[in-house]
């Protein structure tokens, strides 16, 4: 054998190779590797899907009357028209409109969570607020059409009171425990000897939150809302019971509005496999796709930078 | 002149190691003599630590390490590209610093390393947990309660613990790095006699932060300075009459 | 400014915080009480255990819960190993390298993609292309496709409470990696792991666009036993909540039915959650000890 020492039996061994052994790690690891990789693939395999299936509804279509047109209306038996402008603009209205009202209050809570509440409050408050997360979309959708709906109605005087405003108030609820979590995470992890240095300069609590903490964990905070926006767009239950579904350009909150992600929901059961219109909505997909694809792809490049600037942990 | 091969364990010619781009180590040569005990002193963070995780390549697991040079143990270069650090690792024996039983019954914690290299007859296994607990004196302190979980013991304990498991497996050397640093005088004291009485059987490579435990457990010492060897001789010697002005200076209490 | 004031101007912003944290409270105790209390008028050992009647006017809504229990139980089996199997991975594998940034990007973006893509997904791949009928087995993929990214995240922080010295303890005995992982780190992180799983399922119970097209059916009170129920198409409780909201011929007059429904998919969601916090919770005491 070759580099062992005969004289010292008891090391005879070491220089071995366990060639069986080493083979059976190697294969273990290849296959965790493997299943790793099927994620990657799994995206690939939903990104490319969604481009054949649309495909041929794009090659049909000129590529002007998806983006510049606002008629949607594939199964017309005059002309088909698949503008998904309106579409679009929807999905960013309601998406918008709950930010507005998710994005102040999913940071006051996380702010008071993570810097302001006593740890025996904190402990009782975060999980119950976690209760909001584990709510499922159809139940919020629900709660918009039966509760919010009337109450809308009622006060704006706005027909059914299935609208932009209704979706945008359900989309809130949906999108403010990403907010505050995400937020939350950022607010804690900002040194404590930062805000010592400020409050040992005679700040305030509320000052030091104000002025050192919320500004320092600014880049996290940014990055919860585009997650918070990614998960509004993508929405369908609630937007599909909640919004009243006219695929027109809304003009004002209280138009009933149609998003994307309603379309396809209410579309596809009732297209015929293979046509244009089944096609086209594969065309939606793509482009609701990218449109949380590069939301997503923001936050975390934002996420990322913080992460390392926070020294990798 | 006896042949050095017969008491010579382990051997290092100009091992370097680096952390990324850090050089944690600096051309190391040392010869470790069998059934003695070798002592690493030397102020935190002078790689003494470092050297003594190159010895069984358990500095393998952190990302981005390299070595240079050669770790012979029995002639064969353990950093070779045909060893298997498996069975390394089963020759040399690890203690850690801070005692890491494994949450599993005192019996399974010192069974571990046998089943694990596929030893399943229960009889053999019994006996080879009591001999190790009784080699790491502890037999008499646990042999009614096997069963209950090693978690419970004290923290004196639970290093003899450590220590009967890496007996279980019988290494040739067991490295210990500073394996009662976390411990009261009093269980210090115990790991200590029992350094005395392991050697008889064992080769042992402590790392130490006290030199009075260095002074008292170890036949030879080496002192590491900024990653390198700085001195390295009986421990008598170091001790009364070191011959580098720094070992001095660190014996005296000048630094560190 | 005096120290009264901003002393004053502190006590306001705190206030303002927890006004806006206790509106949140306020808005899920709403929802909440609307559902239960106005679901409590239907619920009944017998609405839960009976097959829906008359044109699902009257009756139960067993078979709903049936299918979303063997729906999410194929979720369950699908993902947990796959997702698990992922994380070993990276967690106990995987270096600082191109390939395994690309797996993370993927994940974290897999988990950005909105559940009716997926919903297009699964149709497409299961339905169309592999021509497995609607079915739970195809819904329940669909679903497993979508919490994959959940299950892999939870399943790495699993692995993670697995404290670094249990690891060397057994490298430095001469375990193998695979040893190691199997023996000394795979069931210590179990505890985490279910808590992920069911937090998942949970998740997974509730989703609805990923059914719709899948197999989830309007009305399907046969309840097939195993393995033939894979292969058959199935109520579930999100779906029918969805269906008697909205796709009922009398919609005014099931709506007690509806939140009914949506009282049992939030109790068994609730019960789920308060299932998974207790294992983290007995889980961490354990740990502390350590």
């Amino acid at each position: 054998m070759e580099g062992v020492n005969v004289d010292n039996p008891q090391s005879a061994g070491i220089g071995r190779v366990r060639a069986w052994r080493r083979f059976r790690e190697k294969a273990i690891e290849t296959f965790f590797l493997a299943n790793g990789l099927f994620a990657v693939l799994v995206l690939l395999a939903i990104f490319s899907m969604l481009f054949t299936e649309g495909w041929p509804a794009l090659k049909r279509v000129p590529f002007g009357e998806w983006v510049m047109s606002t008629e949607w209306d594939p199964t017309s038996p005059v002309r088909e028209s698949y503008g998904i402008l309106a579409l679009i603009v929807s999905t960013l209205m309601v998406s918008i409109g709950a930010l507005i009202l998710a994005v102040p209050l999913g940071i006051a809570c996380a702010a008071y969570i993570a810097d302001v509440a006593p740890a025996r409050v904190r402990e009782i408050v975060k999980p119950v607020i976690e209760i909001l997360a584990g709510i499922p979309s159809v139940v919020v959708g629900f709660f918009g059409l039966v509760v919010l709906g009337p109450l809308l109605a009622k006060a704006f005087h706005a027909g059914n009171g299935l609208n932009g405003v209704n979706g945008s108030i359900l989309l809130a609820v949906m999108a403010l425990p990403t907010i505050m979590s995400v937020s939350e995470d950022a607010i804690v992890s900002v040194p404590q000897e930062l805000k010592n240095a400020s409050l040992a300069l005679g700040a305030t609590r509320w000052q030091t939150l104000m002025r050192v903490t919320l500004p320092a964990a600014l880049s996290g905070i940014v990055a919860s809302v585009m997650l918070g926006m990614g998960r509004a767009i993508g929405e369908t239950m609630t937007v599909l019971m909640a919004c009243g579904n006219a695929p027109a350009m809304p003009h004002s909150f209280l138009d009933p509005v149609r998003t994307m992600t309603a379309t396809i929901a209410i579309e596809l059961g009732e297209t015929v496999q293979g046509s244009t219109h089944f096609h086209s909505l594969f065309v939606i997909a793509f482009f609701l796709f990218l449109m949380t694809f590069a939301v997503n792809l923001v936050s975390d490049i934002i996420l990322q930078r913080v992460r390392k600037r926070m020294g990798g942990a | 002149m006896p042949n050095p091969t017969n008491h010579i364990e382990l051997v290092t010619r100009d091992f370097s190691f680096y952390y990324g781009d850090f050089r944690a180590l600096t051309s190391i040569s040392m010869d470790v003599e069998r059934n003695r005990v070798t002592a690493f002193i030397g102020p935190s963070g002078c790689g003494k630590s470092t050297f003594l995780r190159s010895l069984n390549r358990m500095n393998d697991i952190i990302p981005g390490t390299r070595v240079e040079g050669k770790v012979l143990l029995g002639g064969v270069d353990i950093y070779g590209k045909d060893v298997d650090v498996v069975d390394l690792r089963r020759k040399v024996g690890m203690v850690f610093q801070k005692s890491n039983p494994f949450p599993k019954s005192i019996f399974d914690n010192v069974a571990y390393g046998l089943r694990i290299h596929g030893e399943r007859n229960p009889s053999a296994v019994a006996q080879r947990v009591e001999e190790s607990l009784r080699a790491a004196a502890l037999w008499n302190e646990v042999k009614d309660r096997l069963d209950k979980s090693a978690l419970d013991l004290s923290g004196g304990q639970q290093q003899r613990l450590c220590i009967a498991r890496a007996l279980a497996v019988k290494p040739e050397i067991v490295l210990m790095d500073e394996p009662a640093s976390a411990l009261d005088p009093l269980a210090t004291q115990k790991i200590e006699e029992l350094i005395f009485e392991l050697k008889k059987e064992y080769t042992i490579i402590i790392v130490t932060h006290n030199m009075q435990q260095a002074a008292r457990v170890s036949d030879a010492t080496a002192f590491f300075y900024l990653g390198e060897l700085v001195e390295f001789d009986e421990t008598k010697k170091i001790f009364t009459n070191p011959k580098e002005k720094k070992t001095e200076d660190y014996i005296t209490g000048r630094f560190g | 400014m005096s120290a009264r004031t901003r002393k004053w101007q502190e006590k306001l912003g705190f206030g303002i915080l927890i006004a806006a944290t206790a509106f949140v409270i306020l808005v899920l105790i709403v929802i909440l009480h609307d559902i239960f209390s106005k679901g409590a008028g239907v619920l009944s050992w017998e609405f839960i255990t009976s097959k829906p009647r008359k044109g699902m006017t009257e009756g139960g809504i067993w078979p709903a819960i049936v299918g979303t229990f063997w729906v999410s139980l194929v979720t369950v089996v699908f993902t947990v190993p796959a997702g698990l199997f992922a994380a070993i991975y990276l967690n106990e594998y995987a270096a600082q390298n191109r390939l395994v940034r690309v797996i993370r990007l993927a994940i974290r973006n897999l988990s950005g993609v909105p559940s009716i893509v997926y919903g297009l997904f699964g149709f497409t791949l299961f339905i169309m292309i592999l021509r497995i009928n609607l079915s739970v087995l195809a819904g329940g993929l669909t679903l497993g496709l979508l919490t994959l990214p959940w299950t892999i995240t939870a399943s790495e922080e699993a692995l993670k409470t697995v404290p670094m010295s249990y690891r060397e303890g057994a490298l430095a005995l001469g375990a193998t990696k695979w040893q190691t992982i199997r023996t000394n780190v795979l069931p210590y992180a179990v505890p985490g792991m279910l808590t992920g799983t069911i937090l998942g399922l949970a998740r997974a119970a509730g989703e609805t666009a990923p059914i719709l097209f899948t197999g989830a059916a309007f009305f399907w009170p046969l309840l097939p036993s195993f393995p033939k129920v894979l292969t058959s198409q199935f109520m579930a409780l999100p779906y029918h909540l969805f269906i008697m909201a909205t796709q009922h011929h009398a919609i005014v007059k099931v709506r007690p039915i509806a939140y009914g429904t949506a009282a049992v998919l939030i109790g068994l969601i609730l019960i789920m959650n308060a299932a998974a916090v207790y294992i983290r919770y007995r889980f961490r005491k354990k740990y502390k000890r350590l």
